[in-house]
């Protein structure tokens, strides 16, 4: 009776959890399958450019059957219940899959709903579609204020809203439109990024650039009729052109399953990435509520890790990399061009180097080749 | 000087061993959420905490009932006044 690997989602940490899997159990009787929602895979990352009409929906998104091994099964479904009592995952139509090991890849979502007002009068750029309507509100926009913020923590990417606000202050500079231009960033803690030295490392461009910032913002309500913006700590803010990244939380099938914490967050242990209290279930990227960027960098070095404890508990024999130390390693855009880089783990936070054109096509070629090197495990 | 004791707590967060800014989020995460008038503690081993903690009270103008030491950690009380 083959040993039943199933990976649930067919994101970066899912695609390749399951690809390293079939390499290092290509002797072993084991049947491994993904099962996904939609069967498209789709680089995330890409949307912050969508805006700016340096990207299209269409390149992003890719068959998963063609990212995957041929010895992975793919099961196409929509899958509503975990059931770790049981070992199994049920589908909507009453379909279930068995696992004897588990990985829970499910990613997070969307759901600006949290927040009054904000499905209706703001822009983000955490879905093509969105991305797509905010180019064309910017594309219209002659003058005013726009308000950049973040919603609710955690959410996917951390460096993405800074990025996307020295990006659009570059556009607008380039369009001759930055002086009748206001740009404001709201964040929710003290300083304008949750790790200190990356803070302290954006705020003085900030300052440069004449973007101004409202610290300790956390946002309770939006009015659409007066175009304002209101806090928990009791600050209002006018606008003219929201863009705002939503709150998010764990996929539908985690809390659906009685599983994960209030926003959804499953359980995990932050080294051995096992789901806290269930044998055989692991979780990796942003479905954890573990302490580190909700990223594919994070997403990718888990699935090194659980693929390995997998092996290691199939084969018997001691695989070196069951541990994950909480390492991500992202890019984060300046504009014009130029980047920095964030490398670390629980341990050493980032040391953000000075922003230069190299990190920036260090960046970009990772977009494009990212379908070549990633999911299939090269890297 | 108020007594940890005396204070009736409606929600305790122990986010012991988790990061900056990770006890403040989960504070405003649980203050977000709660009805006014709660009472919240947040226990937290991380050092920011003593410092970011008060601060955000201060700013969001609810009211600070204190910072407790205990063995190896501290918790910070608040009330949900708005």
């Amino acid at each position: 009776m083959p040993t039943r690997i199933v990976v649930l989602g067919g994101g970066v940490g899912g695609t390749l959890a399951a690809n390293l899997l079939a390499r290092g159990l290509a002797r072993q009787d084991v049947e491994i399958t993904v099962a996904d929602r939609t069967g498209k895979h789709v680089y995330q990352p890409g949307w912050l450019y969508i805006p700016f009409g340096q990207e299209t929906a269409r390149n992003l998104v890719r068959s998963e059957r063609g990212l995957l091994d041929r010895r992975i099964n793919l099961i196409v479904d929509d899958f509503t219940r975990i059931d770790p009592e049981r070992h199994l995952i049920v589908a909507d139509d009453g379909a279930a899959l068995p696992y004897d090991y588990l990985v829970v890849a499910t990613g997070s979502r969307n759901v600006p709903e949290d927040v009054p007002g904000l499905a209706e009068a703001g822009h983000h750029f955490y879905s093509a579609e969105a991305a797509a309507k905010l180019g064309e509100a910017l594309k219209a926009f002659d003058h005013g204020r726009i308000i950049v913020g973040i919603g609710g923590l955690p959410h996917r990417c951390p460096p993405a809203p800074l990025e996307f606000l020295f990006l659009l202050d570059a556009d607008l500079r380039r369009q001759g439109k930055r002086d009748r231009v206001e740009l404001t960033y709201t964040y929710p803690i003290g300083r304008v990024f949750t790790i200190e030295s990356v803070a302290e490392f954006a705020t003085p461009i900030l300052e440069e650039r004449g973007i101004t910032y409202e610290t300790f913002f956390n946002l309770e309500t939006v009015d659409a009729e007066k175009k304002q913006i209101n806090s928990l700590e009791g600050t209002t803010l006018d606008y003219d052109l929201l863009v705002m990244i939503p709150p998010h939380r764990g996929a539908e099938i985690v809390s659906a399953s009685g599983l994960g914490d209030e926003q959804g967050w499953i359980p995990t242990d932050r080294n051995t990435l096992e789901m806290k209290g269930e044998d055989h279930v692991f979780a990796i990227g942003d479905a954890t509520d573990l302490p580190v960027s909700k990223s594919g960098s994070a997403a990718h070095f888990q699935a090194k890790v659980v693929s390995d404890r997998i092996v290691e508990a199939v084969t018997g024999k001691p695989s070196g990399n069951g541990h994950y130390n909480g390492h991500v390693m992202c890019f984060l855009e300046t504009g014009n061009e130029q980047a920095t880089t964030m490398n670390f783990d629980y341990d050493h936070p980032p040391e953000p180097p000075r922003p230069s054109r190299i990190y920036h096509y260090e960046k970009m070629l990772f977009n494009r080749t990212y379908w070549y090197i990633v999911p299939r495990g090269i890297v | 000087m108020l007594d940890v004791k005396d204070v009736k707590v409606d929600k305790e967060l122990d986010v012991r061993g988790s990061f900056c800014p990770g006890p403040l989020m989960e504070l405003i995460r649980a203050v977000k959420m709660a009805p006014v008038g709660s009472v919240i503690a947040v226990l937290s081993s991380d050092p920011g905490s003593s410092k970011d903690i008060p601060l955000w009270i201060g700013k969001a103008k609810f009211e600070y009932l204190g910072a407790f030491p205990e063995e190896g950690y501290t918790r910070f009380v608040v009330r949900k006044t708005h």
